[in-house]
């Protein structure tokens, strides 16, 4: 069990390694986020009741739509230098692998909501940064990187990956968006947990579920 | 290639060493393929007329019994069922509303179930009605939709509600948008099969979540949910529920019609591919084989 | 099958029984392309085979299913014993593989890609494994440097270090000495005979027929999807080799 956590970590490390160099990943979420809120701040004229109501649909839209092209890049990664191969042919099982990706993926998006959050809160005057925030965020961007780290292994051999992706990210990962959604306005509007309990049941079940059906599927996935 | 004595000196040097195929050997080798190539190769002409024979009736019958179905159906639906009071005639959308939405949501289950059985035995057949699954339920999910918003515009003024059915379906049209471009991007073969398969499992992993999520969406914005849906002050027995029955069995019947007709279809595209190739190397095969094996395979040590 | 050879090269004690691969009825089609076309194949420890083939007739696709890589539609293999669809991590323990790309991460030094490789393969002393590579293979001075600045040959010999970073019972070359300069070159063959020296195993390919029958105990040609000539090195001759090329079924 140790050596399989250290494993994952391994992995991850990597893949934080490579960021850090070329910092693809993080900058592109953090930019296409915020173009999209900005792009809503003109195109909807924003008195605070409107601001309440639309805002959190526009900040995880943005959320979702980011990550799908950061998680894009995580596998064109391992594209370049067929590092996927090498990855293969180590004796890891393959349902590390996928969580070693799912965990680097989750600490990008992670790191991006940290950058988004604050900026959308000073343009749309709402006031999302509390605590029971963060917790919706982790379990958004966790939901995300299992879903997204799954599609993006599949499409990474598909002409119009970019296309691909997202076509197949949206739909399946629209539950986990009502819900952060859901929870989101809730909390602007200045309630607590228990207003929005089952839509967080929601998502930790999505969570919980896709995790494990993707690290199984996974396999099936690599295999050429 | 060389020819002349040198080549002969060669070929006894190497005798034993040479593995090259004889006369009798299909090229795809010993696997599943071959041997349904070998049946189909052989007993073509046998195959030919079994195959008129049998199918045409089988799925004359088939069509008929659809189109009976169908005809009935419409007869409810059009003549003998009355007038609702309220809405008027437009309710009778309800009869093709429902019935349509229940199958888009059976299609998902078809290819889950197609998914994982394609994974576990590889079998080109569970591919092929995966397939058949998303093309139908696609076709079957729009008709969904449009009917719903042909329904609900005239009466409740909205083209869409927030109602949980109308919002999995229309995720689930998606969802087989994305299964069936997918699989147009991508080339034919085994990957495509098994990538698709993943699509489609994970696709109907997602539709109890999204249908719970509907749900719940529905109960936190009640003002936006109104339409077919909403008041059921038409009672579902007597006329109306038998109508919605038959309607059910009816469109059920249809759509698995036209999912094994899609599904014979692409058996035979895929047959007649399978034919081709086998025809093209087993020719060039014989080509080969005239010149160099003869001399090899019946003279072991000796010269041609 | 072929009679049973006992090589002409001097080598140590070589174990008859265990056999490094064993492959039987490979079957791989690419959608309606069908690139090998139940193959049989047998190598035993301590040998060194090279593969031979024309271009494009599947020796890289033989060598990704030998390697783990790709899934054979059909058929069976196994590496020491370890069936391949079964224990591929136990096989995956016993193998090293050079292939057309070095398999590393651009913007990470060598050091780091030797590291992380290391760990996902357990190697234990990773730290003195990792120098005894560098000095083996000459990669001093460059082992700082990210593998994406590096030259084509000393991106082989990082991949060379990956490959051998585990100590492989058996190594797969795919046309390792392509492009490679002389230093490289002699490195590359340095390393094939301590591998074969130490009694283990190497398959191979390579276009350059002389060097590959010179290097090699026995010699196998890929023809028509199937192993067309399996016959001991000191017996064939190149010409012998591209005569079989031309089997037109490879069309």
């Amino acid at each position: 069990m140790g050596a399989s956590l250290a494993t994952v970590w391994t992995l991850a490390r990597k893949d934080l390694l490579l960021e850090l160099r070329s910092k693809d990943i993080v900058l592109a979420i953090v930019v296409f986020a915020l173009l999209v809120i900005a792009i809503f701040t003109f195109a909807i004229e924003l008195t605070p009741s409107r601001a309440r109501d639309v805002g959190p649909g526009v900040l995880w839209a943005a959320v979702a739509f980011a990550g799908v092209l950061g998680l894009n890049r995580s596998f064109a990664v391992e594209a370049e230098g067929d590092t996927l191969d090498g990855l293969m042919l180590t004796p890891v099982s393959r349902e590390l692998i996928f969580f070693g990706k799912v965990l680097g993926n989750f600490i990008f998006i992670t790191i991006a909501q940290v950058v988004i959050f604050p900026v959308f809160e000073a343009l749309f005057n709402i006031s999302v940064l509390q605590v029971e925030t963060i917790v919706i965020a982790l379990l958004a961007s966790l939901g995300f990187a299992a879903v997204g780290t799954a599609f993006a292994a599949v499409s990474v051999r598909v002409r119009s990956r970019e296309i691909m992706l997202p076509l197949l990210f949206l739909p399946t990962s629209v539950p986990l968006i009502m819900a952060a959604v859901e929870s989101t306005s809730a909390v602007v509007d200045g309630g607590s947990w228990g207003d929005f309990s089952e839509w967080l049941q929601l998502a930790i079940a999505f969570d919980v579920i896709f995790m494990i059906a993707s690290a199984v599927l996974f396999q099936f996935v690599l295999e050429e | 290639m060389p020819c002349g004595a040198s080549q002969t000196g060669r070929l006894t040097r190497l005798g034993g060493y040479l593995k090259l195929a004889n006369s009798h050997d299909f090229t795809m080798g010993r696997g599943r393929a071959r041997d349904r190539l070998h049946i189909l190769f052989t007993d073509a002409r046998a195959e030919q007329k079994h195959a008129m024979a049998a199918l045409p009736k089988i799925r004359l019958i088939w069509l008929g019994f659809t189109a009976a179905l169908m005809a009935l159906t419409l007869w409810m639906v059009f003549l003998w069922v009355p007038t609702e009071i309220n809405q008027g005639n437009i309710q009778r959308a309800l009869y093709f509303h429902v019935p349509v939405a229940w199958t888009a949501m059976v299609a998902i289950v078809l290819i889950a179930v197609a998914s994982v059985a394609y994974l576990k035995t590889r079998d080109e057949k569970w591919d092929r009605l995966a397939v058949a699954g998303a093309e139908t339920g696609v076709i079957f999910a729009a008709l969904m939709l449009i009917t719903g918003m042909v329904w609900a515009k005239p009466v409740w003024g909205v083209w869409w509600t927030g109602e949980a059915k109308l919002t999995t379906t229309l995720i689930l049209f998606f969802i087989y948008v994305a299964y069936l471009m997918f699989r147009a991007y991508f080339p034919p073969g085994e990957q495509r099969r098994r990538l698709a398969a993943i699509i489609g499992l994970i696709g109907a992993i997602d539709t109890p979540i999204i249908y719970y999520g509907a749900q719940l969406w529905e109960r936190a914005h009640p003002s936006a949910v109104v339409g077919p849906y909403s008041n059921n002050d038409s009672s579902v027995d007597g006329p109306v529920g038998l109508t919605l029955l038959v309607a059910t069995i009816a469109f059920s019947v249809l759509f698995v019609y036209v999912a094994s007709e899609r599904y014979r279809l692409r058996k035979q595209e895929d047959e007649v591919m399978a034919l081709r190739r086998a025809i093209s190397l087993q020719a060039l095969r014989v080509a080969t084989t005239s010149d160099s094996t003869e001399s090899i395979s019946s003279a072991p040590a000796g010269g041609a | 099958m072929t009679t049973s050879i006992q090589g002409a090269s001097p080598m140590g004690t070589k174990n008859s029984v265990a056999l490094a691969v064993q492959a039987t009825g490979l079957e791989k089609s690419f959608g309606n392309a069908a690139v090998l076309r139940g193959l049989d194949m047998t190598v035993r420890d301590g040998e060194a085979v090279v593969i031979f083939g024309a271009n494009g007739v599947g020796k890289s696709t033989l060598l990704r299913v030998l390697t783990t890589l790709t899934r054979p539609d059909y058929g069976s293999i196994s590496i020491y014993g370890r069936d391949l669809s079964k224990q591929a991590e136990y096989a995956r323990l016993s193998l090293g593989a050079v292939l057309h790309s070095p398999m590393l991460y651009g913007d990470m030094t060598i050091r780091e890609n030797l590291n992380f490789f290391g760990k996902m393969f357990r190697v234990r002393d990773l730290p003195g494994r990792i120098e005894e590579m560098t000095d083996r293979l000459g990669l001093g001075p460059r082992m700082e440097q990210r593998t994406r600045e590096l030259s084509h040959g000393y991106q082989k010999r990082a991949a060379l270090a990956r490959a051998m970073l585990h100590r492989p019972r058996i190594l797969f070359l795919d046309e390792a000495e392509t492009g490679l300069d002389e230093p490289a070159r002699k490195v590359l063959d340095g390393v094939i005979s301590e591998h074969r020296a130490a009694g283990h195993a190497v398959v191979m390919t390579t276009h350059s027929i002389e060097r590959g029958i010179a290097e090699s105990d026995r010699v196998f040609v890929l023809a028509g999807g199937r192993i067309a000539l399996d016959a001991p090195s000191s017996h064939v001759t190149p010409n012998d080799v591209t005569g079989l090329y031309s089997d037109p079924s490879d069309a």
